[in-house]
């Protein structure tokens, strides 16, 4: 039962309760950073160590909280785990730290981090906690990623820096700027309900 | 320019170029799920105004005043959330306490407050910037007005797609992206107005 339940927290965030296409959180601080694929990259990995750990640090102490300072502690545990991500960006990839400017320290306020600390590791064990973190980190990854690959590619004609269409392309440099966002992830929520979300209301229904 | 005029610059374009959730996508979790009605709109907007003009201006205090001192900058995360949260329990408890009316209309927008990302975007921004106290209030201020016209005009828009045929998928927050993305365009038809560095 222990591993079907592991297994079943795992999938959940990738596929039918993915937080960004389902739930559409979280996805303020980071579109922002979608216009390049490393940028999304360096971000996704942010938020998937904070997720995972302030899930199981807070799950570890959740006999311990009162339940009215309850968002503060959480509030806390999340910008401890967001300020060692900050640092050791700021002390092994400067330039990126940078490029980010404010977006790192915005993950606190990332809805998805939240959510799951409240939705899911309050009521769960550590282990439990830290796969349902990595995991929603996860499902909000590779969405972020997808869009990100898709606005560096038509934005710049390039993927992680390099040069990938040749001479002939002419770049939509609307991709990279802010509507381009929009613009994509709105494509990419259609794409997603018209698809697989109407399979899962057939079968509902069945 | 003159050193005068520089918090108006930013002030302006804090509202039109560089609007803070049209071009930085900040605040974008309750602009999506308040903007159905214009009163709710209108309510949330004026709250996150005052809120955001305020809180810039009291972590430039703290920030420059208490943490460079003791050179713990890396604590700003931290410290930038604290204020955020006590400054609107504070405003929610004197509203309750002295205007009724004013409680109903925007006391349930206040706790929404503290995990809009545009108050403690607004504050790193200032930091990261390196603007003096008074531009750090203006650039709060304006911010909240830009975010404030934004999250109205989104408003104004749904209310009248209610009657518009969508397709299924793109219906809710699908269509209220596509509105966001075109308001974007239209904003960035400002750019180029105010040159700021």
């Amino acid at each position: 039962m222990a591993a079907g339940m592991k297994k079943k927290t795992f999938l959940a965030p990738l596929g039918k309760d993915n937080p960004v296409f389902v739930q559409i959180l979280g996805i303020c601080s980071t579109l922002a950073v979608t216009n390049k694929l490393e940028n999304t990259m360096v971000m996704v990995l942010g938020v998937m160590f904070t997720i995972a750990l302030s899930s199981w640090t807070l799950s570890l102490v959740r006999k311990w909280i009162p339940s009215r300072i309850r968002m503060m502690v959480e509030t806390m545990v999340i910008a401890t785990y967001v300020i060692i991500v900050d640092i050791s960006l700021k002390a092994f990839y400067p330039e990126m730290w940078k490029q980010l400017g404010p977006y790192v320290g915005l993950i606190i306020t990332n809805c998805i981090v939240m959510g799951r600390v409240e939705a899911f590791a309050l009521q769960n064990k550590p282990t439990l906690s830290l796969i349902d973190g990595l995991a929603s980190g996860m499902g909000y990854g590779y969405v972020l990623l997808s869009i990100a690959f898709v606005r560096e590619l038509l934005g710049t004609g390039s993927l992680w820096g390099f040069k990938i269409l040749g001479s002939w392309w002419t770049n939509w440099s609307i991709m990279v700027m802010p509507p381009g966002g929009f613009f994509m992830l709105a494509i990419f929520i259609w794409i997603v309900h018209e698809s697989f979300l109407k399979k899962g209301k057939e079968e509902e229904h069945a | 320019m003159p050193d005068m005029l520089f918090p108006v610059a930013v002030f302006f374009a804090a509202i039109f170029t560089d609007n803070i959730l049209l071009t930085n996508y900040l605040g974008m979790c309750s602009f999506l799920s308040v903007s159905k009605e214009l009163e709710t709109s209108a309510g949330l907007g004026i709250a996150v105004t005052f809120v955001l003009a305020v809180t810039t201006a009291l972590n430039w205090v703290v920030y420059h005043l208490v943490l460079v001192p003791f050179e713990l900058e890396y604590l700003r995360f931290i410290v930038f959330i604290i204020i955020i949260a006590a400054f609107v329990q504070l405003i929610e408890m004197v509203i309750e306490r002295y205007s009724e009316g004013l409680y109903f209309a925007l006391g349930i927008f206040l706790p929404l407050i503290t995990v809009n990302c545009a108050i403690l975007g607004a504050s790193l921004f200032m930091i990261i910037r390196d603007y003096s106290f008074i531009t750090s209030f203006f650039f709060g201020l304006g911010s909240g007005i830009g975010w404030f016209i934004a999250i109205m005009a989104m408003a104004g828009i749904r209310q009248r797609l209610k009657n518009a045929k969508i397709p299924p998928g793109l219906d809710g927050a699908g269509i209220a992206l596509v509105i966001a993305g075109f308001m974007a365009m239209a904003f960035m038809g400002f750019s180029g107005m105010i040159q700021i560095s």
